[in-house]
C-alpha cells in the first residue's frame, strides 16, 4: 500500500501522532514523481525546492501546535491554468511558455491558507480546450491505466498524477466536462461544483459562463474535504455566488434510503457503449439495493447541447483569448514590423491548432450577420437544455448516468477530425450548460481494463446530496480503491 | 455547396488577429464547414419564443465600492512584458 493510499483524514491523524512528518509526505511525492513522471507526463512544473522548504518549516511548526487544519502540509496537484505567483503558469500553451503569475488565484490563496503544499502544475489541454490532453503545447500525458491510451482532457494531468499516485489530490477545470471525462478515464473521483460556488478569480477564462474548478481526488470523503477548502463567495469574481456553504462532510451518512434517482433515456442509450452501460445498471442495482428508487426521464434536448456548447464555449473564447497578444504577457513573435503583425504573428507562433480552430469558429459566430443565427440561437437553446434539468429536478435528487460513453479512447485515435472529439463530452456537457454540479465516481472496469466513471448530477448547490449518493456507492463497491500496475 | 468559403475564413482570421497561411485558411474552411454544418442541428428547434440564457444565476449589476487599493505595482505589471521602455509596455511602430 502507498502513503497516498490513505484518505486525508488518515494522514492527518498519522501527522498528529508523528507517525509521518510532512517532509515525508512531499519526499513521497517527488519520489513517486521521479518514478513514473516519464511514462505519464502529467507535469509541466514542479515545484520542487518552495515545497520542501515549505514541508520543513510547517515540521518545525508542528511541534508547538495542538490543532492543525486537515489540508496542513497536504501534498497537492494544481492544474496550469490555475495562477500561482511565482510558479510559472503556462495553461500547456507555447504562448505563455515564460508566465511568471504576480498574484495568486483565490482558490490557490485558499490552499495556501489551509497549508497545504503545491508540489507543481498539471499537465493539460492547451487553454482547457481538448478532450485527451493531446493538444497540450508541450506533451500529451498518458493514461496510468495503459500507456497507449488518453487520460482523457483537458483536467488529464490532474486526474493521471492522482491516479499514478504523484500526489494524492488535484485541483482541476470544467468547462464541458474537463474534471469528469479525465477522473472517468483514470478510475478516480472529480467533481465540477455549481457555477459559482467557487471562485474563478485567477483561473485563465476559456468560457467565463462555463468555467468552474473543483477537486480530483481518490476518494469522495476527499473530494468533500477539498470542496469545503476552496468553496466560497469572492468579491474578486461577480459571478461568484453569496451562498452558505455547508458542511459536505455531514452529508456523508451512507443513507439514501428513499432517494429518487433520474436516469436519462439519452444517457444509456445509442452511442454509449454497452460494457459502459452494463457498469452502470449494476451501480442503479447497489444503489436500489441501499434503498434508493430510479425510475427512466428524458432530457430530450440532450442532443443539442455539443452543438450549443461549441457555439457558446468558443465565442466566449475568442473574447476572452484577445488578452494574449504578445505586449503585455507571453511569448512575443520576432517577425513583425508593425503593432497589427505583431498581435498577428505572436499568436499564430503561440496558439496550437484547437485553439486557433475555436478562436476562429466563435469570431466566426460572434461576427455581424451570424451573430443572431448563431450565438444568439445557441443561447436560447441553452435555456432549452437548462429547463430540461429544472423539470427533472421537481421530482427526483439526482441524475444519474456514465460520465462519457465509452473508457479513455486510443491516443491518436481521435485526433484527425474535431467533430469526433467534441461528442466524446455529449453527457457531461448538458451539465456545465444548465451550471448544476456533477461529480464521476469510478463504477467498474471495461472489457480491456480500463476504469469507467459513473456521473451522479445535482441540484444547483445541492453538492452535499450528489457527495451523500456518491460515497454511498463508493462504500458498497471497491472501484475507488483500485490501483494501475505502473 | 461550402456554408463557408475561404476569403470568409480569411476575413475571420483577420478579426482574430490570426496570421494563416493558405494552406490553414483551407484546413479551417474545412472544419469550419464541418462543425457550422453539425450546429444547424440547432435549427429544428423553435426558439421564437424562448429568452436566451448568458449566464445560469440570478445575478445581475454586481457592484463594489469605488475605493482605491493596493493592487501591482508597476514592475509587477510589466514583469512579464516581452519588451518595456520607461516603465510602459512597448511596441513597434502603429503610425507608418
Amino acid at each position: 500500500m502507498s502513503l497516498f493510499d490513505n484518505k486525508i483524514s488518515d494522514l492527518h491523524e498519522m501527522l498528529h501522532k508523528k507517525e509521518i512528518t510532512v517532509s515525508e509526505l512531499v519526499d513521497h511525492s517527488y519520489k513517486r514523481i521521479g518514478e513514473v513522471e516519464d511514462k505519464v507526463q502529467a507535469f509541466i512544473t514542479l515545484n520542487e525546492e518552495a515545497a520542501r522548504e515549505q514541508a520543513a518549516k510547517l515540521d518545525k511548526e508542528i511541534g508547538s501546535k495542538d490543532q492543525f487544519g486537515l489540508l496542513f502540509g497536504m501534498p497537492i496537484g494544481v492544474k496550469d491554468n490555475i495562477v500561482t505567483k511565482g510558479l510559472r503558469t503556462t495553461c500547456a500553451s507555447k504562448i505563455l511558455a515564460n508566465f511568471d503569475p504576480v498574484y495568486d488565484a483565490t482558490v490557490t490563496e485558499k490552499l495556501h491558507n489551509a497549508e497545504a503544499i503545491i508540489i507543481g502544475k498539471c499537465n493539460m489541454d492547451e487553454f482547457a480546450m481538448g478532450s485527451s490532453n493531446e493538444n497540450s503545447g508541450f506533451y500529451p500525458t498518458k493514461n496510468p491505466w495503459n500507456l497507449e491510451h488518453v487520460p482523457g482532457g483537458s483536467s488529464g494531468g490532474s486526474a493521471a498524477a492522482v491516479a499514478a499516485g504523484e500526489v494524492p489530490f488535484a485541483l482541476g477545470s470544467d468547462t464541458g466536462g474537463s474534471i469528469r471525462q479525465p477522473a472517468a478515464f483514470c478510475g478516480v473521483v472529480g467533481l465540477k461544483p455549481t457555477y459559482g460556488l467557487v471562485s474563478r478569480f485567477g483561473l485563465v477564462a476559456y468560457a467565463s459562463s462555463l468555467d468552474q474548478i473543483g477537486p480530483i481526488t481518490r476518494s469522495v470523503e476527499d473530494n468533500a474535504y477539498i470542496l469545503q477548502t476552496i468553496a466560497g463567495h469572492d468579491k474578486m469574481d461577480s459571478t461568484s455566488a453569496a451562498v452558505e456553504i455547508p458542511d459536505y462532510l455531514s452529508a456523508l451518512t451512507g443513507d439514501v434510503k428513499g432517494l429518487k434517482i433520474a436516469v436519462p433515456k439519452e444517457y444509456i442509450g445509442e452511442g454509449v457503449r454497452e460494457d459502459v452501460k452494463a457498469a452502470v445498471m449494476n451501480a442503479l442495482k447497489v444503489l436500489e439495493s441501499q434503498g434508493a428508487v430510479w425510475e427512466e426521464v428524458s432530457l430530450p434536448h440532450s442532443k443539442y447541447a455539443v452543438a450549443t456548447y461549441y457555439l457558446l464555449a468558443s465565442s466566449e473564447a475568442s473574447s476572452n483569448l484577445s488578452r494574449f497578444d504578445g505586449v503585455r504577457y507571453g511569448v512575443r513573435s520576432d517577425n513583425a514590423k508593425n503593432v497589427i503583425d505583431l498581435f498577428k504573428m505572436s499568436r499564430s507562433e503561440g496558439f496550437g491548432e484547437e485553439v486557433k480552430r475555436r478562436i476562429m469558429l466563435g469570431t466566426f459566430a460572434l461576427s455581424a450577420g451570424y451573430y443572431d443565427a448563431y450565438y444568439k440561437k445557441a443561447q436560447k437553446v441553452r435555456t432549452l437544455i437548462k429547463n430540461d434539468f429544472d423539470k427533472v429536478f421537481e421530482k427526483y435528487d439526482v441524475i444519474l448516468g456514465p460520465t462519457n460513453p465509452t473508457p479513455a479512447f486510443k491516443i491518436g485515435e481521435k485526433t484527425n477530425d474535431p467533430l469526433t472529439m467534441y461528442v466524446e463530452d455529449i453527457l457531461t456537457i448538458p451539465v456545465n450548460l444548465a451550471g448544476v454540479p456533477g461529480i464521476s465516481v469510478p463504477c467498474g472496469f471495461s472489457s480491456e481494463g480500463l476504469p469507467i466513471g459513473l456521473q451522479i448530477i445535482g441540484k444547483h448547490f445541492d453538492e452535499s446530496t450528489v457527495y451523500r449518493v456518491a460515497h454511498a456507492y463508493e462504500q458498497a463497491t471497491d472501484f475507488t480503491r483500485q490501483r494501475p500496475n505502473l | 455547396m461550402s456554408r463557408i468559403s475561404v476569403d470568409q475564413v480569411k476575413h475571420v482570421a483577420h478579426l482574430a488577429r490570426l496570421a494563416v497561411t493558405e494552406e490553414e485558411a483551407e484546413k479551417f474552411t474545412k472544419h469550419l464547414d464541418a462543425i457550422i454544418g453539425y450546429a444547424e442541428l440547432l435549427n429544428e428547434l423553435d426558439t421564437e419564443n424562448v429568452e436566451a440564457t448568458t449566464h445560469v444565476l440570478d445575478i445581475k449589476n454586481v457592484l463594489r465600492e469605488d475605493k482605491a487599493r493596493r493592487w501591482l505595482t508597476q514592475e509587477e505589471a510589466l514583469k512579464n512584458a516581452p519588451e518595456q521602455r520607461d516603465g510602459q509596455f512597448r511596441v513597434p511602430s502603429i503610425i507608418e
